[in-house]
């Protein structure tokens, strides 16, 4: 459906997506107006550095926004914070909004995140419980996260292990307990999460895998410690959930759009209803270089789509859809990943580990599919390449570091 | 306040006031300056913020650390005068910083 005349664009959800198609809207010459409704009180920011320097205390908080308030003005966004969207009306074409406001839409964005996954356990309530998504969440966390005090962190995301390693440089006594037998073991290999732990203990980190959780434990309100299965104890401070997320598609599915763990979105970011538009953290989207739908749960993801759900509204042509990517910094290791590794049927190791200097490539039926690259930019980005092309790509040559990556993508087919 | 100035690769010149302290690669972005995507952020991770630096302020903006070198190794079109440019920070310094974003970022 062409929406190229659309006069009236509201976007539910200031983060990084809707941010994004604010940006690519006026960008791509779109002069009609624009209405962005986000339920937190801050203007559009990053989150990836919520759990890395902003957590740390090394960065002032209106660096984490994308544009100073004063650019929605300038350009003509209205910003209406600290408003959520209650109800989507389809057939009148109006959100509404929870201060009874209505607004009227030719084209609407959906890009409303996710938000964690809820402790289901005693004691998740107690003060001293927190999660990390926010900028309010690192509010109440940040000045608790004091030298000499006891942190638990439930989960060995790459979100609980990047405040894993803060709170451990800002002086912290840390245990991390995850249930599955390893760090990682939803998004990596068994050789990064093996990479992971020892990294951690040599920080004097307490990782505890196949650790069953019972219990929080509190005295008047406040959190003490937690109680595993076995009946131990270990004493906690503050509490740190980071089990994973859910995607907030609640006001898609009551309006009827269709939804499975994720709006369903097509290449455009466009959902069943073809005035309404999905992405990021959210949205349930084709991986086109994997020949199958999935919801990704990354910056670059939520820029991508962005730009696809402004493109198609706007009538342009399909922005590129590159290969997944994604970061996370720990220490000092820059973990950066392109590629999504499920279903991988070889791991090639490059480079030593011990160097804390190398690269696992993931490959399927002789095709690159994925990297984690430590410390090894070039790794990451003749990979990123490799992947969307499909290429193939001999194991020999990848574990051989007498060969550059230069001349590895020179010569895969 | 510090001037910066960005060309773009058709020559186009824009020229805008810089906090010290934030980067050079923040005040592109917070300024709408096109040809700087910054899709990480500035956490040196995605090579969308390169620049090339006016070669008379090579030496004032300093090296770059290895992270950054070796990111730059693989970026495309790379010259002497690359730069990322979350990389750099704005100090009183860079009075006049003149960098030109790449015809590949645009
Ligand atoms: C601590 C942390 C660290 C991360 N680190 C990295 C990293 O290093 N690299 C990386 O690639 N990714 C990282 N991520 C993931 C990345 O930040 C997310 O994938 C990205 O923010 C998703 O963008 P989004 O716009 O879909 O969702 P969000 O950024 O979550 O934005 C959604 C917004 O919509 C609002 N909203 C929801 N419902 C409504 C409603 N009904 N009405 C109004 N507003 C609503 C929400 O409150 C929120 O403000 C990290 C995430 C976190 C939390
Ligand atoms: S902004 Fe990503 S490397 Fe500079």
């Amino acid at each position: 459906m062409d929406l190229s005349s659309a006069k009236q664009i509201v976007v539910i959800g200031g983060g990084q997506a809707g941010a994004q198609a604010v940006f690519s809207l006026r960008q791509g010459g779109y002069d009609g107006a624009i209405t962005l409704v986000g339920d937190e009180p801050a203007p559009p920011y990053q989150r990836p550095p919520l759990s890395k320097a902003f957590l740390k205390g090394e960065m002032p908080e209106e660096r984490l926004y994308f544009k100073p308030a004063a650019w929605y003005q300038d350009n003509g966004v209205e910003l209406m914070l600290g408003v959520s969207a209650t109800r989507i009306d389809r057939s009148a074409r109006q959100v509404h909004l929870s201060h009874d406001a209505v607004l009227d839409y030719d084209a609407l964005i959906l890009a409303t995140g996710s938000r964690p996954r809820a402790l289901p356990l005693p004691g998740a309530d107690l003060d001293g419980v927190h999660e990390l998504r926010s900028l309010a969440d690192v509010e109440r966390l940040a000045p608790q996260t004091i030298a000499g005090r006891s942190i638990v962190i439930v989960g060995a995301g790459y979100i609980g292990l990047e405040a894993a390693a803060v709170a451990r440089q800002l002086g912290m006594d840390v245990t991390v307990l995850e249930m599955a037998p390893r760090v990682l073991a939803r998004v990596t290999s068994p050789v990064m999460s093996d990479f992971y732990e020892k990294q951690h203990r040599a920080q004097g980190v307490d990782i505890r895998c196949g650790a069953g959780l019972a219990a929080l434990k509190g005295d008047n309100g406040a959190v003490t410690a937690a109680q595993l299965v076995d009946g131990s104890e270990i004493k906690a401070d503050l509490v740190l959930i980071g089990i994973g997320i859910l995607p907030n598609e609640e006001l898609a599915a009551e309006a009827g759009i269709a939804c499975e763990n994720g709006i369903l979105v097509d290449r455009d970011a466009r959902t069943n209803d073809p005035h309404v538009f999905a992405c990021g953290d959210c949205a349930r989207r084709p991986l086109v270089h994997y020949g199958r739908i999935g919801r990704l749960e990354s910056v670059h993801n939520a820029i991508e789509q962005g730009k696809l759900a402004a493109a198609a509204i706007l009538g342009k042509p399909r922005p590129p859809e590159d290969t997944p990517w994604f970061w996370s910094d720990q220490y000092d290791l820059k973990l950066q990943i392109a590629g999504l590794s499920q279903d991988y049927d070889e791991l090639v190791v490059r480079g030593d580990p011990e160097a804390r200097k190398f690269a696992t490539f993931y490959l399927k039926s002789g095709a690159l599919i994925a990297v984690d690259a430590v410390n090894s930019p070039p790794e990451f980005l003749a990979s990123k390449k490799l992947i969307a092309a499909g290429a193939k790509v001999a194991p020999e040559r990848l574990s051989d570091t007498s060969i550059s990556m230069k001349e590895i993508a020179a010569t895969a087919v | 306040m510090v001037k910066i100035i960005y060309k773009d690769f058709e020559g186009t010149v824009r020229e805008v006031d810089a906090k010290v302290g934030e980067t050079v690669m923040e005040t592109a972005i917070k300024n709408g300056i096109p040809g700087i995507d910054a899709d990480c952020g500035g956490a040196c991770a995605c090579a969308t913020c390169h620049v090339y630096v006016d070669a008379s302020f090579m030496e004032k903006v300093g090296t770059p650390e290895d992270m950054e070198q070796s990111m730059l190794d693989f970026a495309e079109n790379v010259t002497e005068t690359s730069r990322l440019s979350c990389q750099i920070p704005v100090s009183e310094d860079l009075e006049g910083l003149t960098v030109t974003t790449p015809e590949a970022q645009h």
